[in-house]
């Protein structure tokens, strides 16, 4: 019996197992046209650091913390947010719709909802991602973050008053 | 309006509208995109020195082998009915854990065993890393690399031009565990009195190889 945790897989196992998780993670806080070198980035930085790793318990949070640097990077080098992704719009914002609690359901559609979660500051808009759309437990969310789990709750909070903030925005016009 | 009366409103909104199809399809565009992406990794990994051990897979008469290649050479070779995982596993745990599908990186391994299946090609040209086998059981397959073409030696002769001769029964081991067979050709070492000796990849491809060889005749056509 050995207290050692399981042994890494080979990358390629690694890769196949995390690749989609991480590309939508990315697809959604940074858009299309920069997913794909986020996405090189971030397996670049874990397969640098990959034989140093001691144990495979954790892979997913690993990698998923890799990927959260490389995304609030990207999005703070940007001066705009990215385009959007129709197809992810779709469904991040039929979850947001849901968690932001709109007085009328349907006031708005999913590309302005969109726009005003490519507007949020980057780590309100990576942690509403790994919230919402990934279904991430808080306490994983705040790992890949690197902050505590009030501040991970804090900043999913902040990004769903201001998408609130929009919708009534929006309706008092 | 509250949020359970919402949440009442989007289940009977998403029951009367099928989402599955788009969902499924949204699924399946992501999963390909992530596929694509994942795929152009191993040539960056190459460029920035990151890539230890590039795999793919070569067409042969016994079906796919799993051919691996590190910046020394070639580092394994194994026949279809080993388990691709555990082959990967092993070099993961003997080689380095940078192990990435990047059949590009086999392209000429594919090509020598293309000839050699051929009938085109006598000896292989591409470097050999046997670094990760250690002491008698490395020189011995050193010296089996040595054997040429079309002729075959006993277990006693190989153990002896590998500085040993009464370890025979070393030398059968060393080649029964041969990395990379075929191109290390242990299909060439037979028993001493004529008999075929034992082969990993079972004795029907010995035999077979060395007809291709032309150091056994073929049976005789039905």
């Amino acid at each position: 019996m050995t207290t050692a945790g399981r042994r890494i897989p080979p990358f390629q196992r690694f890769l196949d197992e995390q690749r989609t998780i991480v590309y939508r993670f990315l697809l959604a806080t940074v858009g299309p046209s920069d997913a794909d070198d986020c996405f090189q980035e971030t397996f670049l930085a874990a397969l640098r650091a990959y034989p140093k790793l001691r144990n495979a318990d954790n892979l997913r949070g690993w990698v998923m913390a890799i990927a959260t640097r490389k995304a609030v990077d990207m999005a703070r080098s940007r001066a705009r947010g990215p385009e959007a992704v129709p197809d992810i719009a779709g469904v991040l914002s039929e979850r947001v719709r849901f968690e932001a609690e709109p007085t009328t359901p349907g006031a708005f559609d999913d590309d302005s909802l969109w726009r005003e979660v490519l507007e949020l500051p980057p780590r309100q808009r990576v942690a509403l991602v790994h919230r919402v759309l990934l279904d991430r437990p808080y306490p994983e969310l705040a790992a890949a973050m690197g902050i505590s789990v009030d501040a991970a709750r804090a900043n999913v909070y902040q990004a769903l008053k201001r998408l609130r903030g929009g919708v009534r925005k929006r309706e008092a016009v | 309006m509250k949020r359970s009366d919402l949440k009442a409103a989007i289940t009977r909104a998403t029951a009367s509208v099928d989402v599955r199809p788009h969902e499924a399809s949204l699924e399946m565009r992501l999963e390909q995109r992530a596929r694509l992406a994942a795929a152009r990794l191993a040539e960056q990994a190459a460029d920035q020195g990151l890539l230890d051990v590039a795999y793919g897979s070569a067409d042969s008469p016994f079906g796919p082998l799993l051919v691996a290649v590190t910046r020394r050479g070639l580092v394994r070779l194994s026949y279809p009915e080993r388990p691709v995982d555990e082959e990967l596993e092993e070099l993961s745990r003997t080689v380095s854990p940078r192990i990435l599908h990047a059949p590009k990186a086999t392209d000429e391994v594919r090509r020598e065993l293309d000839e050699y299946f051929a009938g085109h090609r006598r000896s292989f040209d591409v470097p050999l890393d046997l670094s990760s086998v250690a002491g008698f059981r490395r020189r011995i397959l050193g010296a089996t690399a040595r054997i040429p073409f079309g002729a075959v030696r006993t277990y006693r002769e190989v153990a002896t031009s590998a500085g040993n001769d009464r370890a025979v029964r070393a030398a059968g081991n060393a080649l029964g565990s041969n990395p990379i067979p075929i191109v290390v050709p242990c299909h060439r070492v037979v028993r001493t009195g004529g008999g075929l000796g034992g082969y990993t990849g079972g004795l029907d491809r010995k035999r077979r190889l060395l007809q291709l060889e032309g150091a056994l005749s073929a049976p005789l056509p039905v």
